[in-house]
């Protein structure tokens, strides 16, 4: 599968690549070969480099030193253009698709025209059908992108690469947004456009991704690489190990706990998103004590408005609300605290902190009006910076000092903080949105083992999260999410990602019995 | 008021609501193409104020009108040029910038013209740009008075109007446009300079104002008066948002707001027991009506006022 033939130069060469922003080296020395017709994985944890090396190759970043070869060429980008120009596309983490224009406008976006500057609609239109025909990329070329799910958004992606004649396409992070089966359909269209003699480089975080369907893998850590290694030559944890740099722990072993009184009941909950579109139609769902109960969908269904309603950030417009059987309906983030309520927000640094303010003081957001932070209007300094000496310490937190501003830490940091401020409420039901994303995985497994020791302290623990992973790993029950409802609640103990997978997709929960029957 | 019901004072007052339309297309069509690239340039009221005094300048010292309204455009650009090296390359605050040019441009236009002329009784004028009657069309009843006797740069707006239509949605340059006032970022990623498109479209958003300006100090009165553009910029800003950022509605919204002027002059005349400040207020207050009644509902250009960073160059 790997290109044999050693006399050709191979496909992509980039050679001794450093790259600063600021005083951080993003990438130091690195060395990467893609043959032809192969799929290559870059490998690494988040902040290791992989997409920076890859904005490098594609023309957005500068190289502070080292050479880039292209079919054994040196060549130099100054821009994207000259990288579309010598063949190679890239698919970004976050969609390059401007949302107001339709997939064909999109598609040829800064290509000539024959008659430029006319565009010759017709004849675009009939050029990017027979491409996306001839790739399996099924998809509407008049739909205006804003109107489309974000997996088929991803094919008007690969489309708009190879349109303008990629042979050698860089996918950054690309199933993050995908139902397992999408995946499996998505593996396909890579496999098919390898047998084409296309090169790609796969940029993730997932081990399973490299052994499942790359040829060779390049590890990064901390801008350096670690390794390249044959796929089918390396396990999961050696990979995992170079990744990482070190054994991982093993994750907190579940208990079994028999669940309580419910503490979070949700009724009918319809709401309307930021554009006053329908948001959620209709959501049911209760949480008891002692059990976690995780959320699965692919991003964008519902999933940040249900936690806003939950948290009081946003109002419905029907259904009810009780936090330990109190109505909390529209009721105000102090209220949904005060009734019970802990919350880790998905955004951590526009929700869930005060960047520019210290640890002490974000440690006490909340309660820094009671006492024994505050007396007769007055903030106690010595009480808050007790308790602050006391989080860091029970949460391993790695700041300066306490008076360190929170956004000069590092993100597992930054989420220690608000574990330690939500925690030491002692809530009954802890709301926790996409509690590891972008966290290194040694701070992901913290984040996880203190949800699940929240769950042997009898707390009920929400678990809204886009990492199927994550949600099979830790939920006793799991809730799945499409379209602004609640498709089905599995038992985690006999779920199987397939059947969450399709009802992600939105599938219905019975069909899918039957047909599984 | 008999007066109001006759043919003549209809046809009157259509053909003058056409032509007090004609500055604020000029430059709400400017205006839709600076702020579908990404810019929300406020500083158009000035750039209508310096194109009235570059008009007018070019005008009396060549003698001739033509040359005048070259001198308008030039004018406008110049002032654009300044804001977009301040709101482009220097990713400056897009208001704050804009209230620069508006400032700067009634300080000079004001000065200049006291420099320039000095203080006499005599206002000084330059030579107009008469109208054109068309040969034949000017001739049929009803709508030659209204379409075909007009001031050439009526018809410059008109055609103005479908030109800018058609480079919007029907040729490359549109595309980058449009693409680069959603979501600069995705365009760069497919090698559109970002700096370019906004540059050409904050340039030809000055120049479309500056031939407006110069059309207030050309058409009629020939002659330049302080603060002569007398808000018909900020008119224009209110008319992009009315017509949704489209070429065809600015002519229709901008018509409308033609009419209101009109009407009032003529309700100065004709009911003299109103105050003429209520009647003149009618274009400002419909400004406010038509605001408050599509806020919420247009959807405007998702990059408008984001400065755009290249990183990592």
């Amino acid at each position: 599968m790997v290109g044999k033939c050693s006399s050709a130069p191979p496909r992509v060469t980039l050679e001794d690549i450093t790259k600063h922003f600021g005083p951080v080296v993003a990438n130091d020395g690195v060395d990467f070969t893609l043959a032809d017709a192969e799929i290559h994985a870059l490998l690494g944890e988040n902040g290791a480099g992989k997409t920076t090396l890859m904005n490098i190759l594609y023309g957005l970043y500068r190289p502070d030193s080292g050479a880039i070869r292209v079919e054994g060429e040196i060549v130099q980008f100054d821009s994207p253009r000259e990288a579309i120009a010598h063949g190679i596309g890239m698919v970004h983490q976050h969609f390059m698709l401007v949302p107001a224009l339709t997939v064909l406008e999109n598609v040829i976006l800064g290509m000539r025209s024959k008659h430029e500057p006319l565009l010759d609609f017709g004849d675009f239109r009939r050029r990017v059908m027979d491409t996306a025909r001839s790739y399996n990329l099924a998809v509407d070329v008049d739909a205006r992108v804003s109107q489309l799910p974000v997996g088929v958004q991803q094919r008007v992606e690969i489309l708009k690469a190879l349109f303008r004649g990629a042979r050698t396409l860089i996918l950054d992070e690309p199933t993050a947004v995908l139902t397992p089966q999408e995946v499996d359909q998505f593996f396909d269209v890579l496999k098919g456009l390898r047998e084409a003699g296309y090169s790609i480089v796969l940029i993730t975080h997932k081990l399973h991704e490299v052994t499942a369907l790359c040829d060779r893998v390049t590890v990064l850590r901390g801008g350096r690489v670690v390794g390249v290694e044959r796929a089918d030559n390396v396990t999961r944890e050696q990979l995992a190990r170079m990744m990482v740099g070190r054994d991982l722990p093993r994750s907190g072993e579940r208990q079994e706990i028999t669940p309580g009184a419910p503490v979070l009941e949700i009724e009918g909950i319809e709401c309307l998103n930021a554009r006053r579109l329908a948001a959620l139609r209709g959501i049911s769902l209760a949480v008891r004590r002692g059990e976690i109960v995780g959320i699965a969908g692919v991003d964008g269904n519902g999933q940040s408005e249900l936690a806003e309603v939950i948290a009081g950030l946003r109002a419905p417009t029907a259904g009810q609300v009780r936090i330990n059987g109190r109505d909390c309906t529209g009721a105000t983030p102090r209220r949904c605290f005060d009734a019970g309520l802990g919350h880790i927000p998905q955004d951590r640094l526009g929700t869930g902190l005060v960047p520019e303010l210290s640890v002490a003081d974000n440690l006490v957001l909340q309660t820094h009006a009671d006492s024994p932070f505050a007396q007769w209007g007055t903030l106690d300094r010595d009480a808050i910076a007790e308790n602050a000496e006391r989080q860091l310490e029970a949460f391993s937190i790695r700041a300066g000092s306490r008076d360190t501003a929170t956004n000069t830490l590092s993100g597992g940091n930054q989420q220690k903080v608000i574990l330690a401020r939500e925690f030491s409420r002692h809530p009954d039901i802890m709301l926790a949105v996409q509690p590891t994303r972008g966290l290194d995985i040694a701070a992901a497994q913290f984040v996880h083992e203190r949800l699940l020791a929240a769950r042997a302290g009898n707390t009920g623990v929400l678990l809204i999260s886009t990492e199927l992973d994550e949600i099979m790993a830790l939920s006793d029950r799991i809730a799945v999410i499409f379209e602004g409802r609640i498709v089905g609640v599995l038992d985690s103990a006999t779920a199987s990602r397939e059947r969450v997978g399709l009802m992600m997709a939105g599938q219905d929960d019975d069909a899918t019995a039957r047909a599984a029957i | 008021m008999d007066v109001m019901l006759s043919e003549v004072f209809w046809i009157g007052l259509i053909a003058a609501a056409i032509r007090l339309a004609t500055p604020i297309l000029l430059a709400s069509l400017g205006e839709i193409l600076a702020e579908r690239a990404g810019i929300l340039n406020i500083g158009i009221e000035g750039m209508l104020l310096i194109g009235a005094f570059g008009g007018f300048l070019a005008s009396h010292g060549t003698g001739s009108p033509w040359i005048g309204v070259l001198g308008g455009m030039i004018a406008g650009m110049a002032l654009a040029l300044l804001f977009a090296y301040l709101t482009i390359t220097l990713a400056a605050d897009q208001i704050v910038c804009g209230i620069m040019a508006n400032l700067l441009a009634f300080g000079v236009t004001g000065f200049g013209h006291r420099v320039i002329f000095g203080m006499t009784t005599v206002i000084p004028s330059a030579p107009p740009l008469a109208d054109w009657h068309i040969p034949g069309l000017a001739a049929i009843p009803v709508l030659g008075p209204i379409l075909f006797q007009q001031n050439p740069l009526v018809y410059l707006g008109l055609v103005l109007v479908v030109a800018c239509w058609f480079m919007l949605f029907r040729t490359s340059w549109g595309l980058k446009l449009r693409a680069v006032g959603e979501h600069p970022l995705a365009a760069d990623s497919v090698g559109v300079s970002v700096r370019q498109v906004r540059y050409a479209a904050v340039l030809a958003c000055g120049g479309l104002a500056g031939i407006g300006g110069a059309f207030l100090s050309l058409s009629q009165l020939s002659m330049f008066v302080e603060e002569m553009s007398a808000g018909r910029g900020f008119i224009a800003l209110a008319v992009v948002i009315f017509a949704r950022w489209h070429p065809v509605g600015a002519l229709g919204a901008s018509i409308l707001f033609g009419a209101a002027e009109a009407l009032q002059f003529r309700l100065q005349a004709q009911a003299a027991d109103i105050p003429f400040q209520f009647l003149a207020i009618l274009p400002y207050v419909l400004t406010v009506i038509a605001l408050v009644s599509i806020v919420g509902r247009s959807v405007q250009p998702a990059a408008l006022t984001r400065p755009y960073h290249k990183e990592g160059h």
